[in-house]
């Protein structure tokens, strides 16, 4: 009981912090905006729309519309055989959903942040990842688990935790971190056609943010290829590669560098399992220079996993060595100004780039 | 104020014109005011003999005047409490109050709930311990076909268990686990059922897969892990698995498959199809969450479920007694809304009369179910154990001697007339040789291929998977002295 009103006011103060955060943001001005989540909630319909098998399930998705409102209206359209409000049991649903996977229905699992997936992580890992292998193809599981990653805004510890490279270390599981409401909308819709268990990693910071989409993008056809990273900016000097929030905070970066005469190409990743190591690779054999960014914990993270692929395959073509931008080393501080240094920032990203192109001081010995 | 005294004095009169109709206890003798008070400040109200309860009244003021505006204030909780009378249960007399979920009676008498009955709920069964057929026993009949076709499953698993596990003592195989003891709940339980009834079992269920067909043969080859297994040889041995006898693939965790269950049930529910799913668990697995959250679920969403929980009294090493402190597993069913019974599950009969009355309820009703089986774990809980460590060899001998369930069925079989005992001796000697030629077919079988280690990790094998195989074929391929010359690629 207690749970559900501490989930429920989380939700609603973190609603009120997000304005302050949202940023327009269009290329275009005559395409037309969609915040990511709108996307998300159109792609859902459609497939929903498409698919009679696919079904919502997760604390809050029916009655309350969604903790972050991101089902908004699919209760009201589907009604509560396909709009599951599940009580609070993490380990609970996600074993029903996978149940249900089992048997050929298409559950998308929404956890309220995938902090709480923790307690349902032996479900993901255990009876969705390798249930196909350990089967020996006898029972797959169609299932999509989504809901918001990493940090948010003032949510402390057990709120900001980035879990992509968790998930991503698992063979027999899709991870994809959308950025804009394009991969959004391309990647939801991708993960729940695919026929094996996907992790959606969302951002909460995110969904109110608004992004130019082309009428493709709005088809209810409209997919993604899971897999291909994004070349967002392309460029000649460097290669940041980055995936969810970080994306936002390279292009401003290389905003801020084309200025002193750094040519950024950013990435972003979209999926990090499988992670697109040809794209990466292919790029910083043409900058020669990379820089990783991601929200999460340093050690063991995405971007390890980045510097040793190149390591292996593009050693040669490397100017400079490969530098990560990662989250602190410690459980997420609540206090604003601990969170900010918590986080890497837009000027994180800047020093690196000079780094990484001989245009500072370097950095001292670690200590 | 004047107005209103008036409209309440017409609804004091009322008020007890409708008492005195009514035959309440405090009747037409005037309401003398301190009852009349008690009535309206006091809804603990009149109890079974009659009186009022006392406690916790306001102190009467004495002044007749004052007392009648009392009483006039009083009277619109009085009329509420008269519409609130007028529809609670009158054999309580006891008023009721509206909560979320519905409305309870209360009770002022503070009364704790026992943390155990009297008596421990009583255990179905059929058939005594000699396996005659107790007077007056509800049960399904079976025909002679049907309990022939049990009790020969009953001694195939019985063997299957004794050669496997020499087996393993020999080290052909790496590990084994047996059903000892537990014949009657594996063989008698899938009797009941239907080949549409979907299986999640834990571990020791490997009889019901023997009784949908699944061949020695293929028992054999998932244990040897060669590539006649439907498992592909990924899989350590017992963890058996069979898509075309809808039998799902055991998973180590335990308890898992307990809301899993719950979720293919629903997806039958959704499809309206004429079958159940069938999830079993043992006495420690119903200590993990999912036990909670599965049969939670499947109460709510009204799924078509028969949780099956073989308590064998001990789990590895953790006896019930440590295990919880509740009467079992079948008093939790009402916990959750869920229909439950206690069976003996050593008695053939009684399980397959259970299960078969549990489908019917769970498909018919749409419902979840819970059988609680009390048996004994007669072998060790695996051939990593030796239970001799933590429980009492007589206690096992006695179990195993005693209280056999095939024995007891067999009595049963022999006296209906339908089983020899030159019968007896041809199945256990067709079965061992079967069985010993089935190990020897499964050990010289290849192994699985080096292809089978790269696919199903997805539904489409990706690039870098794809990578690594060629790079690993590449390997062998220039090492040849490296690697054991019987690995086909």
């Amino acid at each position: 009981m207690l749970g559900v009103v501490r989930k429920k006011m989380l939700g609603q103060s973190l609603l009120k912090i997000r304005p302050a955060v949202s940023m327009l943001r269009s290329y275009s001005s005559a395409a037309k905006q969609m915040t990511v989540r709108d996307a998300l909630n159109s792609a859902l319909d459609e497939e929903m729309s498409a698919d009679q098998k696919v079904f919502l399930m997760g604390e809050e998705v029916g009655e309350y519309q969604g903790a972050y409102k991101i089902s908004k209206g699919l209760l009201e359209k589907y009604g509560p055989e396909r709009v599951l409000d599940t009580p609070i049991t993490e380990a609970g649903f996600a074993g029903i959903a996978v149940g249900a996977a089992y048997h050929g229905l298409k559950p998308v699992v929404e956890f309220m942040t995938f902090n709480f997936s923790m307690q349902a992580i032996d479900h993901i890992i255990n009876s969705a990842a390798k249930s196909n292998y350990m089967s020996a193809g006898q029972m797959s599981v169609p299932i999509v688990f989504r809901g918001p990653n990493g940090a948010a805004a003032g949510v402390g510890a057990q709120h900001s935790q980035c879990y992509a490279a968790w998930y991503a270390s698992c063979p027999g599981l899709k991870v994809l971190t959308p950025y804009s409401s394009e991969d959004a909308r391309g990647l939801l819709k991708a993960a729940i056609r695919d026929p094996d268990p996907v992790v959606f990693l969302e951002n909460e910071l995110l969904y109110g943010e608004s992004f130019s989409v082309s009428d493709e993008v709005l088809d209810s056809s409209f997919c993604l290829p899971i897999g291909k990273a994004k070349i967002e900016r392309v460029g000649r000097d460097v290669t940041i590669t980055a995936f969810s929030k970080m994306v936002g905070h390279a292009l401003k970066a290389a905003e801020i560098l084309e200025k002193d005469g750094i040519d950024a190409e950013v990435i972003n990743l979209r999926s990090i399992r499988p992670l697109d190591r040809s794209t990466i690779n292919a790029s910083v054999r043409k900058t020669n220079r990379l820089i990783t960014v991601e929200e999460g914990f340093p050690q063991h993270g995405v971007g390890a996993e980045i510097c040793a692929s190149v390591v292996e395959e593009s050693f040669a073509y490397l100017d400079a060595p490969v530098e990560r931008i990662a989250g602190a080393d410690v459980p997420m501080p609540y206090a604003a100004n601990l969170e900010r240094l918590a986080v890497p920032q837009v000027e994180d990203i800047v020093r690196a780039v000079k780094r990484a192109c001989y245009r500072s001081v370097p950095l001292a010995a670690a200590a | 104020m004047a107005n209103w005294c008036r409209i309440s004095s017409r609804t004091i009169s009322n008020h007890v014109k409708t008492r005195v109709n009514q035959g309440l206890p405090w009747g037409a003798v005037g309401i003398n005011q301190t009852s009349g008070l008690s009535s309206a400040l006091n809804p603990g109200g009149p109890v079974s003999d009659g009186n009022w309860r006392y406690q916790n009244r306001l102190p009467v003021p004495r002044n007749r005047a004052t007392l009648f505006c009392n009483q006039r204030f009083e009277s619109t909780v009085a009329e509420k409490q008269r519409d609130s009378f007028l529809s609670s249960e009158s054999d309580d007399d006891h008023q009721s109050v509206d909560f979320p979920g519905g409305k309870v009676s209360y009770i002022s008498k503070m009364n704790f709930i026992s943390e155990s009955s009297q008596t421990r709920v009583p255990c179905y069964r059929v058939l005594d311990d000699d396996g005659e057929l107790i007077t007056d026993s509800d049960f399904q009949q079976v025909s002679k076909e049907v309990a022939v076709k049990m009790y020969s499953n009953m001694v195939s698993l019985q063997i299957m268990d004794t050669i496997f596990y020499e087996a393993q003592r020999q080290g052909r195989i790496s590990f084994y686990l047996t059903s000892a003891g537990e014949e009657a709940i594996n063989i008698a339980s899938a009797a009941a059922l239907t080949e549409q009834d979907i299986i999640l079992p834990q571990y020791r269920e490997p009889g019901v897969l023997l009784w949908r067909g699944f061949s020695l043969q293929e028992f054999a080859d998932q244990c040897l892990g060669n590539k006649a297994d439907y498992g592909k040889g990924r899989q350590m041995p017992i963890h058996y698995g069979s898509r075309k006898h809808n039998f799902f693939t055991i998973s180590s965790p335990i308890a898992t498959q307990l809301p899993q269950a719950a979720g293919i049930a629903y997806s039958l529910k959704m499809d309206n199809k004429k079958a159940c799913v069938v999830s079993y668990i043992g006495d420690g697995g119903t200590s993990e969450g999912d036990f909670h959250a599965g049969l939670n679920f499947a109460a709510v969403v009204e799924a078509p479920v028969i949780f099956f929980c073989r308590n064998n009294g001990w789990a590895i090493s953790t006896n019930v007694s440590e295990q919880f402190r509740s009467d079992g597993i079948v008093v939790k069913g009402r916990a959750y809304g869920i229909r439950s019974i206690r069976v003996d599950g050593n008695d053939a009969l009684a399980v397959y009369s259970a299960v078969s009355a549990a489908r019917e309820m769970a498909i018919n009703e749409q419902r979840p179910i819970l059988i609680e089986a009390l048996t004994y774990r007669v072998g060790h809980h695996s051939t990593s154990d030796d239970s001799t460590k933590y429980r009492q060899l007589d206690e096992i001998v006695y179990w195993k001697n005693a209280r056999d369930p095939v024995n007891r069925f067999r009595n049963w079989v022999q006296n209906c007339g339908w089983w020899s005992e030159q019968q007896e001796t041809q199945l256990r000697n067709s079965v061992r040789k079967q069985l010993l030629e089935a190990i020897q077919v499964a050990e010289k079988t290849e192994k699985p291929p080096l292809s089978e280690m790269f696919s199903d990790v997805y539904d489409y094998p990706p690039t870098n998977l794809e990578e690594q195989e060629n790079h690993l074929r590449e390997t062998v391929r220039r090492h040849p002295d490296d690697y054991p010359a019987d690995i086909s690629v």
